[in-house]
């Protein structure tokens, strides 16, 4: 059984001039253990998807259905009492802003310890120690002195890897990634990038990972979704998906990536662009999301919504012309 | 050979740091501490490195959006670091700027026509009134936006079609050069391909030269003719394009290009990994500024700074190693 079963997941927002349906019918799992890294641009609701398994959603203005069931459990129908003791537990998260999500007047020791003594119940010194061996963990030198710290005294991957610290404190089933290292320099985006991928060995934890960057991807994830103004557009083993992508979005995003070395190959091709721009999700849309920007888009993907169909073994796409679009690729 | 469109010797740029008792200045952060480099006409030159390295402060400096420290500035034979705010004006009108938001560069309360029509009478570059709706209508055309949104606000626009009005409004002054700081690194990946295209089509179009600050070493190298990576305020190496991405020499463009994962899954990397963060520009470390993460460090780089040397052709590297990698 998958560790965690997302179904027919709807996040709408109620706004003046609207429901804007940020999430509208997504569907995935994560099994134990997986990497599963959500893709998409700004908007096409990859982090609200996040958001609503955490149900850190407000609502209102916020309203989420559907079925999120964890080891079991539907996350939907738990009180807050019985949420709150999943999370930071069962299900943790880190965020993209290291100095957003720690609190400026704590210190990162107490920051850590405060997970620890509400979930596991560890008396102060037990929290300490743990605390200081969870930021060996993560990396950190001098990490007696470092507890003491609060977090302006930290630089930004010394902050990721604290947030990194606390989220995995109580052993979760479950990391939520969301762009971890988009506001880190390269240099340090590939420390931080190693760190998962060791932890990830050691602690066991499955990892949603969220991110724009299809770098990022391509290193760490094993199974990737893709995601498009609030829908599941294609589904693949992350090496299949570079491979032979069949969506016309997902083509369109690998061929808009300059990639390193290109100079040196001679491959100094123009980029791809995808044409026009992601539409209101204010409005209803009738048809395949993609159709307006579409290259291959028919009368037919205008007024029918595809499916998603298995193209490949393990590998799904919406779209009608999925097949022809592997050969345009 | 015809003089280069821009020249920059030595220029340092220190901002001062208040502290103590009624803001005494005390300390320095030595943001960029002396940098050289030319752009020809025509040419990109590309400024990366990571944050804190002080490439958008040399962008500032070359628009003259402050004084500098020390240095001169020559655009066409001409000393902008030096000049008086009249001269300063002329100068100005040849070179612009495209900057990374486009949200908070545009004025929200001008109609895009406004926006664009404003350099235009500022340097005088229109004749008439017919010449000036002439040239508003053909800038749009230029970067591909429809001419009926001329009469909008920036809010009504994307950020891909913003920073496409910042462009346009860039090209009004008809300069010979544009410094792009990060003009695509806040545009989701298939918007910037579009920028990225425009700007290179542009450049072809109108013989531009752009000084291209960037943090993406993938865009950089799609678009630029020569590189020069910055570390701490400093130029630690810098040659053409094919040069710097086939055999970087300095451990630390080494070190930058290994670090950025790949678009393909399984490809075989052994990326550099750089202990520990980038030191503070206020207390910059002695000797080569790179040595406290070198992995080759030895004794002279912590007392003696390397100068920019010719390690191969136009490829010039400030390291002490004999031996530079390969």
């Amino acid at each position: 059984m998958a560790l965690l079963e997302v179904e027919n997941l709807q996040t709408h927002f109620r706004t003046p001039s609207g429901i804007n349906r940020a999430v509208d019918g997504v569907s995935f799992h994560v099994n134990e253990g997986e990497t599963l890294a959500i893709v998409g641009e700004s908007g096409c609701g990859k982090s609200v998807t996040s958001m609503s398994l955490m149900r850190l959603i407000p609502e209102p203005p916020g309203r989420i259905a559907g079925a999120i069931r964890f080891a079991g459990k539907d996350l939907l129908k738990l009180s807050d009492r019985e949420m709150r003791a999943i999370r930071g537990n069962d299900i943790s998260m880190i965020f993209q802003e290291p100095m957003t999500s720690l609190n400026p007047v704590l210190t990162v020791g107490r920051q850590i310890r405060e997970t620890l003594m509400i979930h596991q119940g560890l008396d102060q010194q037990a929290a300490e120690a743990h605390a200081i061996e969870m930021l060996t963990l993560v990396g950190i030198p001098e990490p007696k002195r470092r507890v003491r710290e609060y977090p302006h005294q930290l630089s930004g991957g010394m902050r990721q890897r604290v947030m990194i610290a606390i989220a995995l404190a109580c052993n979760p089933k479950l990391l939520i990634a969301d762009e971890p290292t988009t506001a880190l320099d390269v240099t340090i985006q590939a420390q931080i990038l190693k760190l998962m991928l060791d932890l990830k060995s050691r602690v066991g934890a499955a990892i949603i990972l969220i991110t724009h960057d299809l770098g990022v991807v391509a290193e760490i994830a094993e199974r990737v979704m893709v995601m498009y103004a609030g829908r599941k557009v294609e589904e693949a083993p992350v090496a299949e998906l570079f491979r032979s992508p069949r969506h016309p979005y997902t083509q369109g995003l690998l061929g808009a990536v300059p990639r390193l070395g290109s100079s040196l190959t001679g491959a100094a091709r123009r980029l791809a662009e995808i044409p026009g721009q992601v539409p209101d999700l204010r409005k209803p849309i009738t048809g395949c999301v993609f159709a307006g920007r579409c290259a291959l888009a028919t009368d037919l993907c205008r007024q029918y919504a595809p499916g998603l169909e298995e193209k490949a073994p393990r590998h799904i796409a919406a779209c009608h012309y999925s097949a022809k679009g592997a050969i345009a690729a | 050979m015809s003089p280069p469109l821009l020249q920059v010797n030595d220029l340092k740029k220190h901002f001062p740091v208040n502290r103590g008792l009624f803001g005494r200045k005390s300390e320095w952060v030595y943001a960029v501490d002396g940098v050289s480099f030319e752009i020809a006409r025509g040419e990109t030159l590309s400024l990366v490195g990571e944050s804190g390295c002080g490439k958008s402060t040399v962008g500032r400096a070359i628009l003259r959006l402050f004084d500098v420290t020390s240095g001169q500035v020559i655009l066409d034979g001409q000393r902008i670091d030096d000049a008086h705010p009249s001269t300063m004006r002329q100068l100005r009108q040849r070179m612009q700027v495209v900057f990374q938001d486009p949200f908070s560069s545009l004025n929200p309360r001008m109609r895009v026509r406004d926006i664009l029509a404003e350099p235009i009478r500022n340097f005088g570059l229109a004749k008439s009134a017919a010449d000036l709706e002439t040239r508003v209508t053909a800038l749009m055309d230029t970067v591909r936006l429809p001419r009926e949104a001329l009469n909008r606000r920036p809010h009504e626009f994307s950020g891909g079609q913003r920073q496409r009005i910042g462009i346009a409004r860039a090209l009004a002054a008809e300069p010979e050069l544009i410094v792009c700081d990060e003009a695509v690194s806040a545009l989701d990946v298939s918007v910037k391909a579009q920028i990225v295209n425009l700007l290179q089509d542009l450049q072809r179009e109108f013989g531009l030269a752009l000084l291209f600050i960037s943090h993406d070493l993938a865009i950089v190298e799609h678009m630029t003719h020569r590189v020069a990576v910055m570390y701490l305020g400093k130029i630690v190496e810098v040659a053409p394009r094919r040069e710097i991405f086939a055999a970087p020499r300095h451990p630390y463009t080494k070190a930058l290009l290994s670090a950025v994962p790949l678009p393909e899954p399984g490809a075989q990397r052994n990326p550099i990994i750089l202990g520990g963060d980038v030191p503070s520009p206020i207390n910059p470390p002695s000797g080569c500024r790179f040595h406290t993460r070198c992995p080759y460090v030895f004794d002279r780089c912590r007392t003696e700074e390397p100068q920019l040397r010719s390690a191969e052709g136009e490829q010039w590297v400030a390291c002490h190693l004999d031996a530079l990698p390969a």
